[in-house]
């Protein structure tokens, strides 16, 4: 981390260089992004069934995400923090008309549709949440109070049950993180993590109530995964031969058999990590867990860099919210944790979650090429 | 903003700040490192396991049936059981061309099209691997012409599975129900752990109340196959729970005597055992044998059962409306006592009709001429109608309403069956919302004699009459005794005690001209007190299915059979001490008295005379 703070502070002058900083575009970040990318397109060719339709869908959405990201990069930070509230209220009324009015997809209502495109609420949240909580607790002296610690724990449970209401435990679990991190990072008490983590898991029966049936299945099925082996304990199963047949070196590429022979469900999609670990073995895994650490490292650098307190809470929040998306998406697909529907950030085929983490990124560039002074 | 920044608070927060980020790199690193200790037990320790695991598919889960639970009547003898079938099943996953292999089986063992399409929707939602039956019940031929061509045919191949029969076929059809295949709606419905594997699913009566304890749990197993998709190995399995077996209240000899008893009649019995409230008689007839509908019942067959004019699949002793007539006047009269609107003794001149001031109608009465001047305990034993005309004008609509609810007409009696009907018990209120019309003095009236809007059904009506022989303890009817594998344990379902307050000298007045309807010379229905050492006391009724012209005689020989009045008689025994109280209606039987109560004292006679031999 050394050099790279040192680069950072005697950044040559090259033209590409110069070009880049017009564009305010993070270099390493960059870089891993399009490699994560690439990564992508060549596991949803194989885990896709080989069909070059899906891939063009998707490297649309990549595109499309990517401008996003220069675009937010662009904007000063001072204007994420204006309009932090603002968003921030604007998202909560959308997943209330969400719910009222909402479209089905997929029996449940995630969906709002504003006629030219379908639009998730909930993924806004995922942003405008940490961004809310972080401007609220950069108002106050840190480390936060009781007070503020209360009005930022409502802050976070209204969204997150907006969104387990919908319902979508997998996004809920993420905003209610993304939300949780700020305070972490606002240097929230160890006692009072101690305190919250105890209150959580007296939560449980309460959560346990507003799930629906099929959520509770799935974290039973976690609980004891040969209860339904057919059903629902057959992806975990199915994900696991798939992953342990892969060995050290794998089974090279679209050399897949069990996502071939439909036999693993949702390759493509939230289990893409199995079809990843088949063909590339242990090897492949280590690499794709590095490439996630480079930049989940990078954006903590970003954080660290960051000249006010409330870049900081969000550059770090998302840092870590982003990690949290890889842990709990692997962990599920690995039989450590519930199936909840988290994709694989970056990976998985799909284009919501792709957009909003490439907004994330894009914010985070932004906090890293726009400061005020230099450091010192 | 009253935030007051200093220099030492920037510099504390940017140190707390940096602490955070370290904190959470080190728990982000210890994470990850969970992952990859996962990854390397997945990949280097269990690579062996599931690389053959892998391998060509090797390991097949397959779902492990629980056997459904046998329902038996209150001693034992046998409603519904499990027997060994062959049938036909196919392994989509093993057959090169599915379409081909079913259109060669179709020629070959002249199989419906019906079937091959059942076939087809129940195929789509199991995996490739899984064997789907094609032929239910196969026959010794249909076996041997199969044998033959079995080589030619793979991924085909005969099963012993067990199929549910049903010994009484016809005769308990309405109480036991049946099972059939799994439609597309029970699909979506059911909990899909516990049925994969499973293809049949309780449709109607016990078969669907107690679906869940009689389906057990389903085990699975973990199989070793070869190239060919032969079993080889079980590697892993954990074994089904089979199904609770049931007892019920019903007496299937019991049954078999009302059943019988109603003869060419369509009708329906229900009795019931007062102390308990356990369900002894549950006849429907006619009834239908359930025992096509587990193999897939051949359409047109099904459409004759649907067209028949006598309806069988009509579940009459728990769906059907009937209006009580006058089986419906001993709960009247005691309205009136208990409301103080008469007493007992009051006696009242009949002149065979009755008219409400300054209207011209004439109410008759069934008895051309009248009786005569009667009181209470006269006016029920000989069925007076001018008498109830009269009881339920004082009344009114809405006093009698409130009253008949307590002993639950109108309501659901709450027996364990699903699809029971509520009957209809009319007030001012009703009519105003379901027809948007005034009460009329006439309804009160021919409401009190059981007719006009009033409707109960057969287990409505034999609930009420135990209640009654209960003296206002609400006796609620159930069926399913207990689920162990025990035979002589007690029931398990006590009768809640919800009591109706009624003074018992009213009860005994009731009590005492119900009697007389058995043992009185003028009793409606002094035919069966013959040859009995106990007292009945009973009701009965006789149900007009249309009306008659003002002047028009009625006459039982010139009117079409189907137009002839229902038949009603309640009753229970022995009067002092009731035990048993029975509900019987014979559709178009015409008088209650001659054609009803003949059937309810058989089974009364059986069940008391029996039950002493025990």
């Amino acid at each position: 981390m050394k050099t790279e703070t040192r680069s950072e502070q005697f950044h040559p002058p090259s033209v590409l260089g110069k070009i880049l900083i017009r564009l305010h575009i993070d270099i390493p970040l960059f870089i891993g992004l399009i490699l994560i990318a690439l990564l992508s397109f060549t596991i949803l060719y194989s885990a896709g069934s080989q069909d070059i339709d899906v891939l063009m869908r998707q490297a649309a959405r990549v595109g499309l995400a990517f401008l996003l990201m220069t675009a937010l990069a662009h904007v000063d930070p001072y204007q994420f923090k204006r309009y932090s509230a603002l968003l921030f209220s604007f998202g909560i009324l959308l997943l209330i008309a969400v719910l009222i009015l909402g479209q089905f997809g997929k029996g449940a209502q995630r969906w709002l549709d504003l006629g030219i495109f379908r639009f998730q609420p909930s993924e806004m949240i995922k942003i405008t949440t940490p961004m809310m909580v972080a401007w609220y607790l950069a108002e106050h002296a840190l480390p936060p109070k009781s007070k503020q610690l209360l009005v930022a724990s409502i802050l976070i449970i209204i969204p997150t049950l907006l969104i387990a209401k919908q319902p979508d435990l997998g996004t809920a679990l993420l905003v209610a993180s993304s939300g949780a991190a700020v305070l972490f990072f606002a240097g929230l008490s160890w006692r009072f993590i101690l305190a919250i983590t105890a209150m959580l898991g007296g939560m449980t029966p309460v959560l346990w109530h507003f799930m629906r049936p099929y959520q509770r299945d799935r974290v039973l099925t976690f609980l004891n995964p040969e209860a339904d082996p057919l059903g629902r304990g057959y992806h975990i199963i199915q994900s696991k031969i798939a992953i342990g047949s892969g060995g050290i070196y794998g089974k090279g590429w679209l050399g897949s058999t069990q996502s071939e022979l439909d036999f693993l469900p949702e390759s493509s999609t939230d289990f893409i990590f199995a079809v990843f670990a088949e063909e590339f073995g242990l090897f492949g895994c280590l690499g794709l867990l590095t490439l996630y650490l480079l930049i989940i490292s990078r954006c903590l650098f970003i954080a660290s860099q960051a000249q006010d307190t409330y870049s900081r809470l969000l550059a770090s929040s998302l840092a870590f919210t982003f990690f949290v998306y890889v842990f709990v998406n692997i962990g599920m697909v690995i039989g450590v944790l519930p199936v909840v529907g988290v994709p694989l950030p970056l990976v998985s085929y799909g284009g919501t979650s792709i957009v909003t983490l490439l907004a994330g990124f894009g914010i985070l560039m932004s906090i890293h090429t726009h400061k005020k002074f230099l450091p010192h | 903003m009253s935030r007051i920044y200093t220099v030492k608070n920037k510099l504390e927060e940017s140190r707390l700040f940096i602490n955070r980020i370290i904190a959470a790199f080190i728990l982000i690193l210890l994470l990850t490192s969970g992952l990859i200790v996962r990854l390397v037990y997945l990949q280097i320790v269990g690579h062996e396991h599931y690389a053959t695991l892998a391998k060509d598919n090797s390991i097949k889960i397959e779902p492990l049936v629980p056997t459904r639970g046998i329902i038996y009547d209150r001693r034992g003898k046998v409603l519904a059981d499990n027997t060994q079938s062959f049938s036909l099943e196919l392994i989509p996953e093993q057959i090169k061309d599915l379409d081909d292999t079913l259109q060669r089986l179709q020629k070959l063992l002249n199989i419906s099209d019906e079937k091959i399409d059942q076939y087809q929707k129940q195929r789509k939602r199991q995996k490739r691997f899984t064997s789907t039956p094609l032929l239910i019940s196969m026959n010794d031929e249909e076996i041997a012409k199969f044998a033959v061509v079995r080589p030619y045919f793979p991924g085909v191949d005969i099963q012993a599975r067990l199929v549910r029969h049903y010994p009484y076929a016809d005769l308990a059809s309405h109480v036991v129900g049946y099972v059939g295949r799994i439609n597309e709606a029970e699909m979506k419905s059911l909990p899909i752990a516990e049925y994969r594997g499973s293809t049949h699913v309780g449709k109607i009566g016990i078969e669907n109340t107690y679906e869940t304890e009689l389906h057990g749990k389903t085990g699975y197993a973990e199989i070793e196959t070869n190239v060919q998709a032969r079993a080889i190995n079980t590697v892993n399995s954990v074994p089904p729970i089979p199904g609770d077996n049931l007892y019920l209240t019903l007496d299937i000899d019991l049954q078999k005597t009302a059943f019988d008893a109603l003869d060419k009649y369509n009708g329906a019995v229900v009795a019931i055992e007062i102390k308990t409230g356990g369900v002894l008689v549950f006849a429907s007839r006619p009834g239908f044998d359930p025992n096509p509908f587990v193999i897939g019942i051949a359409n047109d067959a099904y459409q004759a059962l649907q067209s028949s004019e006598n309806q069988p699949l009509y579940n009459r002793a728990l769906r059907g409306l009937y209006p009580p007539g006058s089986t419906v006047k001993p709960f009247i009269a005691l309205a009136g006592l208990e409301f103080n609107a008469i007493s007992a003794e009051h006696q009242l001149f009949c002149p065979g009709y009755y008219q409400l001031p300054n209207v011209s109608h004439h109410y008759r009465d069934w008895k051309k001429g009248g009786h005569g001047s009667v009181n209470m305990t006269e006016a029920i034993t000989e069925s007076c109608d001018v008498y109830f005309y009269s009881l339920a004008s004082t009344l009114g609509i809405d006093r009698m309403h409130s009253f008949l609810q307590h002993f639950g007409f109108g309501e659901k009696s709450g027996i364990d069956l699903s699809g029971e009907k509520t009957g209809l018990l009319p007030s001012k209120e009703w009519k105003r919302q379901q027809h948007n019309q005034s009460w009329y003095p006439g309804e009160t009236l021919i409401t009190g004699i059981g007719q006009g809007y009033l409707q109960v059904t057969p287990i409505q009506l034999a609930k009420a009459t135990a209640t009654l022989a209960n003296k206002g303890k609400i006796v609620t009817p159930f069926l399913v005794k207990n689920s162990v594998n025990t035979e002589d344990s007690e029931p398990e379902k006590v009768t809640p005690t919800d009591n109706i307050t009624i003074k018992s000298e009213n009860i005994n007045t009731i009590i005492s001209a119900m009697i007389n309807v058995i043992h009185d010379p003028h009793g409606t229905a002094k035919g069966i007190s013959k040859n009995i050492n106990y007292q009945i006391a009973g009701k009965t009724g006789t149900a007009q299915v249309f009306n008659i012209k003002q002047d028009a005689k009625y006459n039982e020989n010139d009117i079409d059979f189907k137009l002839r009045d229902h038949a009603l008689f309640i009753s229970f025994a022995p009067a002092d001490d009731p035990k048993i109280a029975i509900a019987v209606i014979v559709e178009n039987g015409g008088h209650g008295g001659s054609v009803a109560a003949p059937i309810a004292g058989q089974v009364i006679k059986q069940y008391l005379e029996g039950n002493n031999e025990n």
